[in-house]
């Protein structure tokens, strides 16, 4: 239509104009296209408060759920007459500032999930954005909180005490689980003339299959390394393992330093690790979903990859020979841990009029018949307990370990970001040999009392 | 005679009117509200706000060795964005602005990699430096070179190099279309003219066409210091900033203050402190060629 | 006669060698869109295990679960719109300020212009909040105009820059003689400036579009409400937040390169055949 415009002008003058002219028609059209419309379903919107049967707005980040959720939804209606809008926010980066700004305007919609640490999930609380649910899960003798599994709950719990300053109580609800494990491809295995069925338990018989690899030309552990919280998720599970959880706290908390030989023992994992051959080439700077594509397509034997990775192998190799296990224990002082918990918590905005509402409606989210939908449909483990036994092996599996699962959520004290940055980094250059063990220890402890004496000073 | 010139003055504040308005109101506000928030500790979400002093400018500078490495890094990027990247980028366009054959088919090639996503650009180019699997380590095995063959991103020695190199592949064509649009501007006469006098293809380069282009130079000289030490997108698809701190950048760690650490007040110190080292680069890159074209 | 030969063969083998490198460096360029063309043809299990460029099926329905499932419909008309005024206006507020920059004289002009250039070398990721609780104040925020605005202030730095330098190459001549003709500043911007400037308004216009195209942190900030959203989100959507498909999401990025690739094409024409000063003199 612009090309019509101006062939159509006759004459050199019109041919320099740029076709300004038709642009501007362009947008005036276009400007009146948009605005009679808009205004009008604009004003409609904040009329919603005045009509007798609300709307529930919730946002969220997950692109892959957005369907059975809108047909959740649509189940809610068609019971209660409350409309229900879940409006999807993609990628999550952005989705997590977009809270942040909402709640700097007292923007934010009636139910919302956070995408954050502890730490800043208090400080949502703290400002007055989430509302308590402590009283409507303690109802009826608790007839609610006795939906989740524990783990699920404890990451939105404050307890007695803590040092977030928060009162005590339940803050979220869970919509599903998460744990991250050690998977590794049966197929593989036979090829290396190992037993599918018997996948490494301790740390030595792990070490020990990276000579079959080599000789095989084979790639081993692939995860997302180059994104650092999964190289702290093993760190922090080989730390449990070595000594125990309440030394990893007293860690957390100042007590013991990084320099102590239990947390050198635990860096000098990741050294031998790739001395031995275990670990894919390449680990250090791989994005979790490069190592998803490796480990679909038999290129790696190994994966320390999250739940979620059950519907994205389905997606990409549906033929996949793989198996569950947990990290090879290094010690048998302490049990094995592995991170787990809450995958994803939906708050109530404590500002909002219709907040009795939201809370109804997530109380009926979370019954079993809703998680037994919404866990097939997306291929995640519920958070509700009497749903897990309507799901597949393969997610079972994952589910089977949850006694072990633990999340820096649930400890009641938080690591500085500084130091966990300064670990995981560390653990990179340990595994493109840049420093050592003891070195990296040092570094870290150096950075963990720098931030201790700022805390004091303040 | 005096109304006339007020007039005059009036009409010229009226062209740049529109500018500095929309300027003021979505630029310079949220400036200054940055230049506050860099004197105080802010978590981003809680009400409160602790006024801290020069705090946060005194640790982005004595107390922040990755915050200099990651700048150290860009700028090496910078270095070879300025020379490798800009020279190849002004050679096409001269290739392209001469009577040479399908010069419109490379034109518009030699745009694509600009407005390619950066998803696939991440995905092309891993595709091709994988250690294990990629295309460039099977060609060095296939032509014999195979003891070159490297991981690429994950080696520390060679990531730095390597994200670089994709950075000018992926920027090069800017500066392409608008050396291009430079060389439109000099006159064809100009050229003929030497030719009559008998003077050679380098000639007229060098006094013609060098000389003239100075100050599109100097624009995309700058606009190349800009686009390469803000840089991030492409690196962290590629590296995510590692291995260790090896391709770590400037703006990275500014978003790891701000999502990562939650230190609004830090990530807004750090900004206006990258801000005015890349103004005083630009300043001098301006002021020297500026004087070089006089 | 043989000095002649001795020419001829050093140019050949120079256009050789130029030759080879600008087709190296093409076929560089043209990889991976090929490849990004041929991955949107496969399926999610053969993208990563065929890497051959010529798929052995071909899945043309992809583009169409793309457009449907990225909610491209509404999303591309927003785009188009969002673009187009964002353009246009930092087509016309930067010519203007920079035809003021290279041409007249009057008291601030240099700190003016200075801090204009400042501001694009101050890189402020924090300031969103800051822009989005003004926005709320002025009741701009989940509005077009808003996002519009912000937009074309992103974009201004940079083309008020490009378009300067341009302008202080341009004679003045032509200029003087509009001028003896009766011509008002604002005349002499539009009907003289403008048009030689031709090449250099080209490359502004792609480079905003591009940045507006792909922009989608502020829109995703700005925007509560779906039916604003601009394409890039509904591409998001095929990123995917744990599972990408990748099929969808390179038809997705195939349909999104489209219009600046004809945008490209169509601008391009402006820089080749760029009228030169001496051309319009005669």
């Amino acid at each position: 239509m612009v090309a019509m415009g101006t062939r159509g002008m006759i004459g050199e003058s019109t041919k320099h104009t740029f076709s300004l002219k038709s642009f501007l028609i362009y947008l005036l059209m276009a400007f009146s296209s948009f605005f009679l419309p808009g205004c009008g379903s604009n004003s409609s919107e904040v009329n919603n408060t005045n009509v007798s049967k609300p709307t529930i707005l919730v946002w969220h980040w997950m692109t892959d759920r957005q369907a059975p959720l809108a047909e959740l939804a649509k189940r809610y209606e068609e019971k209660t007459g409350i409309k229900i809008k879940f409006e999807l926010y993609a990628p999550s980066d952005a989705y997590s500032q977009k809270v942040r700004a909402a709640a700097q305007g007292n923007n934010l919609p009636d139910i919302f999930g956070i995408l954050a640490e502890k730490r800043d999930f208090a400080a949502f609380i703290k400002a007055g954005h989430i509302a308590d649910l402590t009283p409507n899960m303690n109802a009826e003798n608790g007839k609610w909180k006795n939906y989740f599994f524990a783990k699920a709950l404890a990451g939105n719990e404050f307890n007695e005490g803590n040092t977030y300053g928060v009162s005590a109580g339940i803050y979220g609800v869970p919509i599903d689980v998460t744990t991250i494990q050690m998977l590794y491809n049966k197929d593989l295995f036979r090829e290396l003339g190992l037993d599918p069925q018997k996948p490494p338990a301790t740390f030595d018989e792990f070490l020990a299959i990276g000579d079959k690899l080599k000789a095989k030309n084979m790639q081993g552990l692939v995860s997302g390394w180059g994104e650092m919280w999964m190289i702290d998720c093993l760190a922090n599970n080989y730390a449990f393992n070595i000594m125990g959880k309440d030394k990893v706290l007293a860690t957390l908390r100042g007590e013991v330093p990084y320099t102590d030989p239990d947390w050198v023992k635990v860096l000098s994992l990741f050294k031998k690790m790739q001395d031995s051959g275990v670990l894919a080439n390449g680990l250090v700077t791989m994005i979790n979903k490069t190592a998803e594509q490796l480990f679909a397509n038999g290129k790696a034997v190994f994966a320390f990859n999250g739940s979620w990775c059950v519907n994205v192998y389905k997606g990409m190799n549906p033929n996949l020979n793989y198996g569950v296990m947990l990290p090879p224990r290094a010690s048998d002082k302490y049990p094995m841990s592995i991170w787990g918990g809450a995958g994803t918590s939906f708050m109530v905005n404590d500002r909002s009029p219709r907040k009795e509402e939201a809370i109804k409606f997530l109380q009926w989210f979370t019954e079993k018949d809703q998680q037994v939908f919404f866990a097939e449909k997306t291929n995640n483990l519920p958070a509700n307990k009497e749903s897990i036994k309507n799901i597949p092996e393969i997610l079972a599996q994952f589910s089977d370990d949850i006694e072990y699962a633990t999340h820096p959520n649930t400890w009641g004290v938080s690591e500085f970001p500084p130091v966990i940055e300064a670990l995981d980094k560390g653990i990179q250059s340990i595994i493109i040999g840049e420093k050592s063990p003891e070195q990296v220890s040092q570094d870290v402890q150096k950075i963990k009392e720098r931030e201790l004496a700022k805390k004091k000073a303040k | 005679m005096n109304y006339l010139k007020l007039k005059s003055t009036f009409e010229n504040y009226l062209f740049i009117l529109p500018a500095v308005v929309i300027f003021a109101i979505f630029y310079i506000i949220p400036f200054i509200w940055v230049f506050q928030l860099s004197v105080f500790e802010w978590d981003g979400i809680s009400p409160l706000k602790t006024a801290i002093g020069l705090a946060n400018f005194k640790e982005v500078i004595t107390g922040d060795p990755i915050w200099w490495q990651s700048m150290l890094n860009a700028g090496y990027i910078t270095i070879i964005a300025l020379t490798f990247q800009n020279a190849v980028a002004f050679f096409l366009a001269l290739a392209c602005d001469r009577e040479i054959r399908f010069k419109n088919w490379f034109r518009v090639i030699f745009f694509i990699p600009p407005v390619l996503s950066e998803v696939v650009v991440g995905l092309v180019w891993q595709w091709i430096l994988d250690g294990n699997f990629g295309l460039l380590n099977g060609w060095l095995t296939k032509i014999g070179l195979a003891h070159l063959a490297k991981y690429w991103l994950s080696d520390p020695a060679t990531a730095l190099n390597t994200v670089a190199i994709i950075h000018c592949w992926k920027g090069f064509g800017w500066g392409f279309l608008i050396f291009l649009a430079g060389l439109q501007g000099i006159p064809r006469e100009l050229y003929e003219a030497a030719r009559v006098d008998g003077a050679n293809a380098f000639y007229c380069f060098k006094n013609i066409t060098i000389p003239l282009m100075i100050p599109v130079i100097v624009l995309v000289g700058i606009l190349t210091i800009l686009g390469t030490m803000q840089a991030f997108v492409l690196i962290m698809a590629m590296t995510g900033g590692g291995p260790a701190y090896h391709t770590q950048v400037p703006v990275l760690r500014i978003y790891a203050s701000m999502q990562g650490a939650s230190r609004f007040g830090y990530a807004c110190a750090q900004s206006l402190i990258f801000g005015v080292i890349l103004i005083t680069i630009s300043f001098i890159q301006y002021r020297f060629s500026g004087k070089q074209s006089r | 006669m043989k000095s002649a030969a001795y020419y001829t063969a050093k140019k050949i083998t120079f256009n050789t060698f130029v030759y080879l490198f600008l087709i190296s460096v093409a076929l560089s360029c043209i990889f991976p869109l090929l490849w990004m063309l041929s991955s949107s043809l496969k399926t999610q299990e053969t993208i990563f295990q065929d890497m051959s460029l010529i798929p052995r099926e071909l899945h043309f329905e992809n583009y169409m679960r793309a457009w449907t499932e990225g909610g491209f419909g509404r999303c591309f008309l927003n785009s188009i719109f969002y673009t187009t005024s964002v353009v246009f206006g930092i087509v016309i507020v930067s010519s203007l300020a920079a035809y003021a920059f290279s041409r007249f004289k009057f008291p601030g002009k240099n700190l003016i212009f200075y801090i204009f250039m400042g501001a694009m070398m101050i890189p402020i990721p924090g300031s969103f909040v800051a822009l989005y609780v003004l926005l709320n104040k002025l009741h701009l925020r989940d509005t077009p105009v808003g996002y519009i605005l912000c937009m074309i202030n992103v974009g201004l730095s940079t083309s008020i820059f490009l378009l300067k330098t341009f302008f202080d190459k341009l004679p003045h001549e032509l200029e003087d003689a509009a001028r003896i003709d009766g011509c008002s500043k604002w005349g002499i911007w539009r009907h003289v400036a403008l048009p030689l400037a031709r090449p250099v308004l080209a490359v502004v216009i792609v480079f905003n579009t591009l940045n507006v195209w792909n922009e989608y942190f502020l829109a995703l900030l700005i925007f509560d409400s779906p039916r604003l959203m601009p394409l890039q989100l509904g591409l998001m959507k095929l990123q995917g937040e744990f599972v990408t498909q990748y099929p969808l999401l390179m038809s997705g990025l195939t349909i999104t390169a489209l219009p600046i690739v004809l945008l490209y094409l169509l601008m391009q024409k402006y820089i080749v055949k760029g009228v030169t000063q001496g051309a319009v003199v005669g």
